[in-house]
């Protein structure tokens, strides 16, 4: 498992959100990246100023092996989605902590993004958690 | 993102939510394991899904070779005088054609002229036959087997005693040529036929025959030599590409050759000349199990049919999606689908009205609630060139 960047947090379902404003941005980590395999399809259902709710999901992932939803790790207003995924869906494999941002969200609350786990936290949730 | 509860891939958990048993490892399981296999359970095993990434391995079978660990696969041997009866009366195809050193591919069906299992029939002698039958299927079709066999011939499931792996791919040949003069003779053997061989040390035998749409050979050993087979073909192929291969691989591959999974494309619900394996059964052969019911089903109509399917919007068909017609209204349903690493489309299998199976026949894949365009596609999708 490659290094979890320290500068943003992290949630149960393998999102990360990175911000110190309002206005966070979101993608999937790698450890996400490892268990789809070789992507194929990323569809953001969302668009500016579409309003998500933590825990709901805002778009899909296919990999050649499966599906799997993408999850609000916090509630906002959609300020811009990375177009460049829909053409390019292998970002997500090549720098799913750079490119491949997925959303940016304005927080409904700049505080809830403090309730996600840091990177020890989330290091130690796969070690417990995932295997 | 989390896999979601209803896991649109049953073909890779079957099995984990059908039973408690525990799960069962091959004797490669260290193999996988060493190699940075992903373990997952299917059909009761705990088996690698994929290695190095499931386009990877693919890809490596479609241009060089792959090999693949599928010990998991049921072997039953029936021996004796009747032997060569009781074969032919539970299986759908003419057992009675073949010659010793050949197999085929049947299905074999209940009275109903549905699918209980599709498996390859060998015969090594006219009182000597082995049948391989699908993991997820072992007990039902080994318990029919058995029960036909009664009073009639000799029967024994070696499914615990047997290892099988399958090496494929346009170089899979030269791959077993390096392993010595047995390995180089198999190049002799024609689609469907098999014979005895030593291979890197292992007594083996190797039938013509594999899941993939390309050349290749699978080969029986016994269980516990399996690792030192392995190992030998690993070390003599590694120079030619061959690379370790997972479900995930295997799944796709079969999926573009339009190779029918059981419990996805085809189970007791469907009927082979529906699910397009028309030429499997041979009604004029004499009495067998289903007969009756599939010359039924012949003489009239079919009102549903398997057929290829390709997305052509953006979405990817998996195993339950409803199939629509273009206004909306459901008519059938998708029974695999994923990506094809190697045709390049997202492709699928389904069940639609007889009507809407022409090629190019347009459609709806409900995917989730959304419904994608595709359109009723020729298959295989995928063909070798000879």
């Amino acid at each position: 498992m490659s290094e979890l960047p320290a500068d943003r947090r992290y949630t149960s379902d393998h999102e990360w959100a990175r911000g110190s404003g309002p206005e966070v941005t979101v993608g999937i980590t790698a450890f996400a990246v490892e268990q789809l395999g070789d992507i194929t399809l990323v569809n953001l259902d969302v668009k500016a100023g579409d309003s998500i709710e933590v825990g709901k999901p805002f778009g899909t992932i296919e990999s050649v092996k499966t599906l799997s939803d993408l999850f609000a790790p916090l509630s906002g207003k959609i300020v811009k989605v990375n177009a460049d995924l829909g053409t390019k869906p292998e970002l997500v494999n090549e720098d799913c902590y750079g490119k491949a941002w997925m959303i940016v969200v304005a927080a409904a609350q700049p505080a809830s993004i403090d309730a996600l786990m840091d990177a020890k936290a989330y290091g130690e949730y796969l070690k417990t958690a995932a295997h | 993102m989390r896999p979601p509860l209803d896991s649109p891939s049953p073909r890779v958990y079957p099995a984990a939510a059908m039973n408690d048993a525990p799960l069962r490892r091959t004797s490669l399981y260290a193999e996988h394991v060493a190699l940075g296999g992903r373990i997952v359970a299917f059909a009761g095993w705990e088996l690698p899904i994929q290695y190095t990434g499931i386009v990877d391995e693919h890809t490596a079978v479609r241009t060089a070779a792959g090999m693949f660990d599928v010990s998991h696969m049921g072997e039953l041997r029936l021996r004796g005088e009747y032997s060569e009866h009781v074969v032919d009366y539970l299986v759908t195809n003419d057992a009675r054609k073949l010659v010793d050193g050949q197999a085929m591919y049947t299905c074999v069906c209940n009275e109903r002229g549905t699918i209980l299992d599709d498996v390859i029939v060998y015969r090594r002698t006219e009182d000597d036959w082995l049948i391989v039958c699908n993991s997820s299927n072992r007990e039902k079709i080994s318990a029919h087997f058995a029960h036909a066999a009664k009073d009639h011939c000799d029967f024994e499931d070696q499914s615990d005693e047997t290892a099988l792996l399958a090496v494929q791919g346009p170089r899979a040949m030269d791959v077993l040529a390096r392993l010595g003069d047995d390995g180089a003779k198999l190049g002799e053997l024609k689609p469907f036929h098999f014979r005895d061989a030593v291979l890197g040390g292992v007594a083996s035998t190797a039938a013509r025959t594999g899941y993939t749409g390309e050349d290749g050979v699978e080969i029986f050993c016994a269980w516990d030599d399996a690792p030192a087979l392995w190992r030998a073909l690993l070390e003599a192929g590694r120079p030619l590409g061959l690379k370790p291969a997972g479900l995930g691989a295997r799944d796709t591959l079969r999926l573009e050759a339009r190779l029918s999974l059981y419990g996805n494309d085809i189970d007791e619900t469907t009927n082979p000349i529906e699910a397009g394996l028309g030429w499997v059964v041979k009604v004029e052969k004499g009495d067998f199990i289903g007969r009756a019911a599939l010359m039924e089903i012949k003489a009239r109509p079919l009102p549903r049919k398997l057929v290829g399917l390709e997305v052509t919007g953006r979405g990817v068909a998996r195993h339950g999606y409803p199939l629509r017609d273009v206004d909306g209204t459901e008519v059938g349903v998708c029974t695999s689908g994923s990506p094809a690493p190697t045709v390049g489309k997202n492709i699928g299998l389904g069940y639609l009205p007889s009507a809407m199976t022409e090629v190019g026949t347009r459609l709806l894949v409900d995917c989730r609630g959304k419904n994608i365009e595709a359109v009723v596609a020729k298959t295989p999708f995928y063909k070798r060139a000879k």
